[in-house]
């Protein structure tokens, strides 16, 4: 179960011809395979493209209704393995993840389905993680399409756009025989607009009847002779058809004037981006008139060098806009330009920055340089572009930087993994630093405060053997972490299995919390969710067990920090060599909340006896030293001033939000922290017996405070 | 491919029209993605395109985040070209859903005096670099407000959370209202209300709290921030109602210059809370001594700080945390009280306390008589012995008999206090820090008020009281260096503040490090 329903925008995949379909980019997308006649779907769940996974998990009954078969892959290797389906049989399939970082767990596989090339439309939808707001290293999935040989669709970032590359792109990779890899950024996925729908369509060629009609053709298989074959034919066949089918149906777009003395070629998730600079510069509107001439590569690759030197003709020079490095597009226009004699200026990443996000002001710098060089009269008599530097520059603003505080993303309020780095900051006191290897997920946010634990972190399940080079004879051992995602991507076989089997004697945290939480919550195979379309509820434990591991200590409830501290200590100073793993469950709390709240509000409701829990502080005896807020860093646990003149520091303080963990409690326990915790157990409808007990202590207690009243001689506060 | 673009003709007039640009930061899960599809929703309904773009990736978990939304008229058959992300210096109306995010928006060059409206929540929610400061790190609000009173057109803030809690709902409802209200988009009152109401969910206490930002936000003035916290310090009141509170108050009277009486009268208050009014005498006697060297050294031309700082300090001093008086503070009517208030209790709702202790030997030992505990610690092994039953973590329940009975108790032993191990300790510990203000106080004035003002490191307890403790006397160590300096009380405030910078102390090393080069 996902973090987010699409229970309602479901209801948008049914809109037929001619509706208007208004919503999120990757919904859009969605839509937009259905409408293609798509057989298979697969993927990889994560930013910017987890919601596509989400709504389709979401959709099965529109998808049943049109014969489609949605997976959920165990990994991006294995959804892209998935579209082998249509290297022998005319079905349509499309994968999905995010990228570089998917596209790299891919490659296997995409290598060999491009090398035999397929018959029905293979797409592979890649959210490029790039730029604000990515989770990723930065780079460009532009080279897969290279080395491999698939065509990379960047279409402009419009709904309208999006969807037709979609459907083309299907077109495309079926008159080409080659897989297509659609682009869209992180914006392009979120972004909210419309687009005209059209009817869904029932695959024509069902993965029934291919099973039923078994075909086979060695010459498709990557192995030799043929796998030279397909060298040739990728160069000598299919290269030139796509070149052809690009061509003929108009993939990429020419605006502004049919001539001029320069021209702009860009991709086409630069074009809103390039238009507003444009704009400021006083050469566009914002209904897409311009004064200069733009080609747009809807299609990074392959170039089409008709099209390229056509736009070139009779101009003096060429700006290319494309972005990230390195500039791939602007290496081939040069040698096109080289090889073919052609005199035209090529600029590009001379007068762009050679990284980072082309935004407008980025793009505007680079076109006045631009045409500054090649056509200064189109900068007329240069209007003034939006600049707030002088702003920035002075001193009241230049002091907010002192101010204004980093606000990472970090653990959720209530979280099951901060008491785990809680007991791993404890057992730092008492042993003293290691090294410890982190892994992608949730977990990684201990590298910030105020946990800052972590040295390094490799991929998706390579935590463990991130750190299989420290096995050897020392009076300390490596820590590695990993998420349960990252286990069942691919931490079972390239961690545990390599440290089971080298015999790395170090020690593996592995946190369970019953989701692959860092992506929204989908379910994994040790989800403890019944799902009845998956199975779920497969054990960590037994997994490491069944590849064996024999030191393995399963801990159920992450919140016993004292527990998490001596298993940890255990497994650090344990005699026994060989990995010593620690599967740490407990159920991620922003979709336990999400699965408990309606329930807990329902039964209170009924006028069932529910008991609330949360945490508060007192603060006469809080001394305001935020010892506690060191050792857990949740949004609920605050500070705030108090009235009291003989108060220096903020105390600590817990909010409404409190969600009772337990993991201050537990915290100030195991580290001897200062009484000031108090959990209160709010009794919602208390039975009759609950209401007497209550009378009686009251009554008891209540005449011991009034004695204790009447004894105390205080000043009225 | 199909091209959306009706006009793709060449030097054609290029429209003058410009989107309204919109920039919402906020944290994440703090609703500022409801805000953004609201505004959609408004626009598109009042037959405007909007188009609006976010980066959610991770960020969707408290980090900051940015949403960023542009809307223009529909004209019949052209879809227009909006942008994906704000143009610094390019944007209308920024709306921040918290103080520090507003400067954040400044930071990024969002906000301008040309053209941007800035709408902020005054509210703060605290980062965890500012919680996790041993001291007080929280970020001067008055920064924030200089730079965007200097970088918006115009400014419409005010604390919307709060407004937004006392209506049932939350920041991004009173956010919408203040929109509404700034009237910087060109859509009326209704139309916002029906975009609400359309919504679905919560209808009512969002329009609630719509209605009270809304409001509030057309008396036009913003909420002044202060850099202070608000202290409270009552005047000497002309009686307490009894003859022996009434003594102290006119000792404090008649014994203390007048700058110092405030402060006396909240140590006094605290002393006879924690032990007695012979102790709070005893605190009054004290201090007088401490104010006749004061005096002696000329106090008066300083408002006599030294005595003020005494006042405060010892007091603090000899209000130390012990197990007597924690269990005090557990038991007491008013406490379970503040309790039912802060978890925000109905009435026909039970609420029982479960406390987090972790007594050690250590203050078993404290509690008992000088002489007896004593005994104990230098015997390692029956200390030991003693420990390995005692030192665990304990859940007290205080609302149910047994364990209220203990602490009851266990706050009676509060007339052993006087005579325990831990009292003698505290007794030693202030009277050497005094005796080194007293001794510093003819030589150099200034600094032996900060000497005093240094008791501000020792809090906390176990190892966070023992690390107090130890900064507590590396900073008074630099003293030699310093106290025949002009200078050298604001070095040694330096030093302090060095000190409550991080848990360990790196900050401070590094500042004695600059001092022993003076």
């Amino acid at each position: 179960m996902a973090e987010r329903s699409f229970a309602r925008e479901v209801e948008d995949l049914k809109l037929g011809a001619g509706e208007i379909f208004s919503g999120e980019g990757i919904l859009a997308i969605t839509k937009a395979l259905l409408q293609s006649g798509v057989s298979y779907v697969g993927g990889y769940q994560g930013s910017p493209i987890s919601h596509l996974m989400d709504v389709l998990a979401d959709a099965r009954d529109v998808m049943e209704d049109l014969g489609v078969h949605f997976e959920t892959s165990a990994s991006e290797a294995a959804a892209a393995a998935m579209l082998s389906a249509s290297v022998m049989y005319p079905v349509r399939g499309a994968v999905t993840w995010k990228s570089t970082a998917g596209t790299n767990v891919a490659s296997d596989a995409l290598s060999n389905l491009a090398s035999g090339g397929v018959t029905g439309g293979a797409l592979i939808i890649i959210g490029e993680d790039y730029g604000e707001g990515s989770s990723i290293m930065q780079e460009r999935s532009h080279a897969f399409a290279m080395k491999s040989q698939m065509w990379l669709l960047t279409p402009r970032p419009n709904l309208t756009s999006i969807v037709d590359a979609v459907e083309k792109g299907f077109e495309l990779s079926e008159a080409s025989n080659t897989p297509v890899m659609l682009q869209v950024g992180i914006r392009s996925c979120h972004v909210h607009g419309q687009f005209e729908a059209k009817d869904n369509r029932r695959p024509e060629f069902t993965l029934r009847e291919a099973l039923e009609n078994p075909r086979r053709d060695v010459g498709r298989i990557v192995l030799p002779p043929a796998s030279f074959n397909h060298e040739k034919e990728k160069l000598e066949q299919r290269w030139p058809a796509a070149v052809d089918y690009v061509k003929s149906a108009k993939l990429n777009e020419f605006f502004g004037p049919e001539s001029g003395d320069v021209g702009i070629i860009l991709q086409g998730g630069i074009y809103n981006g390039a238009m507003r600079a444009l704009q400021q510069l006083g050469l566009a509107d914002i209904y897409g008139n311009c004064r200069v001439p733009l080609y747009v590569m809807n299609v990074s690759y392959p170039m089409i060098d008709d099209e390229v030197i056509a736009f070139a003709a009779g101009k003096k020079a060429v700006l290319m806009v494309e972005e990230g490095a390195p500039e791939y597009i602007e290496h081939t226009l040069h040698t096109l330009f080289r090889r073919r004699d052609i005199q035209t200026r090529v600029s590009g990443k001379d007068v762009l920055p050679r990284g980072g996000e082309y935004t407008a002001p980025v793009l505007a710098k680079g076109f006045a340089a631009f045409f500054d060089a090649h056509a200064p009269a189109l900068l007329g008599n240069r209007p003034p572009v939006p600049d707030p530097s002088e702003v920035l520059a002075d001193a009241r603003v230049k002091a907010l930087a002192e101010v204004v505080p980093p606000r990472p993303a970090g653990f959720c309020t209530g979280c099951p993994e901060r008491p785990i780095f809680a007991a791993m900051k404890l057992v730092e006191k008492e042993l003293g630093p290691h090294h410890v290897a982190a892994d992608i997920g949730c977990h990684l946010f201990s590298i910030l405060p105020p946990f800052n634990i972590g040295g390094t972190t490799m991929g998706y399940g390579l935590g463990p053997a991130s750190a299989s080079a420290f096995n050897v004879e020392a009076d300390k051992r490596a820590i590695s972490v990993m998420g349960d995602g990252g286990f069942w991507h691919n931490g079972l076989a390239t961690s545990v299995g390599n440290a089971v089997f080298n015999k790395q004697d170090g020690v593996t945290l592995i946190v369970d919390n019953f989701y692959s939480a860092a992506t929204g919550g989908q379910d994994i195979m040790s989800s403890r969710a019944q799902n009845p379309r998956r199975k779920t509820n497969n054990s960590i434990v037994q997994a490491v067990k069944g590849i064996g591991a024999t030191w393995v200590r399963q801990i159920d409830r992450t919140y016993d920090v004292a527990k998490m501290r001596d298993t940890l200590r255990e497994a650090l100073t344990s005699p026994e060599k060989g990995p010593k793993i620690i599967v740490a469950s407990s159920e991620c709390m922003l979709n336990k909340q999400r699965r408990v709240k309606p329930l807990f509000a329902k039964a209170v409701k009924e006028g069932k006896r529910m008991v609330r829990e949360r945490f508060g502080v007192d603060e006469d005896v809080c001394t305001g030293d935020h010892a506690c807020i060191r050792l857990s860093g949740c949004p609920s646990l605050s500070v705030k001033h108090t009235d009291d003149p003989l108060k220096d520091d903020p105390v600590a303080a817990i909010d409404n939000s409190c969600v009772g963990c337990g993991n201050c409690g537990e915290v100030s326990e195991a580290a001897v922290l200062c009484p000031s915790f108090y959990r209160a157990d709010i009794i919602h409808n208390p039975t009759r017996w609950d209401l007497l007990l209550h009378r009686v202590r009251g009554a008891v207690i209540g005449w011991l405070q009034a004695r204790r009243q009447r004894q105390r001689l205080v000043f009225a506060d | 491919m199909l091209n959306e673009l009706t006009i793709t003709a060449g030097p054609a007039e290029l429209a003058a029209e410009k989107p309204i640009t919109v920039a919402i930061l906020a944290m994440g899960g703090q609703g500022g993605g409801v805000l953004a599809d609201w505004i959609v929703a408004l626009a598109e309904q009042q037959g405007w395109v909007a188009q609006s773009t976010s980066v959610p990736g991770v960020a969707q978990r408290t980090g900051a985040t940015i949403y960023y939304l542009e809307l223009i008229k529909a004209r019949p058959g052209i879809r227009p070209v909006l942008a994906l992300m704000p143009t610094p210096g390019d944007v209308d109306l920024v709306v921040a859903a918290e103080l520090m995010e507003a400067g954040r928006s400044v930071l990024r060059g969002l906000v301008t005096p040309d053209r941007t409206l800035l709408i902020a929540s005054t509210h703060r929610s605290y980062a965890v670099g500012e919680k996790e400061k041993p001291g007080n790190g929280i970020g001067n609000p008055l920064v924030v407000v200089d730079a965007t009173e200097f970088a918006a057109k115009k400014t419409i803030a005010f604390d919307m959370e709060t407004l937004a809690t006392r209506n049932g709902s939350v920041v991004s409802a009173s956010l919408f209202g203040a929109v509404a209200a700034s009237g910087r988009l060109p859509f009326d009152k209704a139309a916002f209300e029906a975009t609400i109401k359309a919504g679905g969910k919560g209808i009512e206490p969002s329009l609630k709290a719509f209605n009270a930002a809304y409001d509030r936000t057309l008396k036009g003035a913003n909420d002044t921030l202060s850099d202070k916290p608000v202290k409270r310090l009552d005047p000497l009141p002309a009686s307490a109602g009894h003859p022996r509170l009434d003594a102290l108050l006119q000792r404090i009277r008649t014994e203390f210059p007048p700058e110092a009486q405030a402060m006396l009268y909240a140590g006094v208050k605290k002393l006879t809370d924690f032990q007695d009014v012979a102790y709070a005498g005893a605190y009054l006697d004290r201090l007088g001594a401490l104010l006749r060297a004061d005096v002696a050294a000329g106090g008066g031309a300083h408002g006599h700080a030294f005595t003020v700082e005494a006042a405060k300090y010892l007091a603090i001093a000899m209000a130390y945390d012990d197990v007597i008086r924690v269990a005090d503070l557990k038991i007491r009517g008013s406490r379970f009280e503040r309790v039912r208030r802060e978890v925000g209790a109905k009435a026909d709702q039970l609420v029982y306390t479960t406390e987090f202790m972790h007594p050690r030997m250590e203050e078993v030992c404290g509690t008992l008589p000088k002489g007896l505990g004593q005994w104990i610690e230098d015997r390692p092994a029956l200390f030991q012995w003693f420990d390995r039953r005692v030192n665990k973590g304990r859940r007290v329940r205080t609302g149910t008999l047994g364990w209220f009975m203990s602490l009851y108790a266990l706050s009676s032993l509060k007339g052993l206090r006087p005579r325990s191990l831990r009292h003698a300790r505290e007794v030693a510990h202030w009277e050497a820090w005094l005796a080194i203000a007293l001794d510093t106080l003819p030589r150099n004035y200034d600094l032996a008020v900060e000497v005093i003002a240094c008791r501000r490191l020792v809090k906390g307890y176990s190892d966070t009281h023992a690390r107090g403790l130890s900064k507590f006397d590396r900073v008074l160590s630099s003293l030699p260096l310093l106290v025949t300096r002009e200078d050298g009380a604001a070095w040694l405030r330096r030093l302090r503040q060095a000190a409550l910078l991080d848990e360990n102390g790196d900050a401070l090393n590094g500042a004695l490090a600059t001092v022993a080069t003076l």
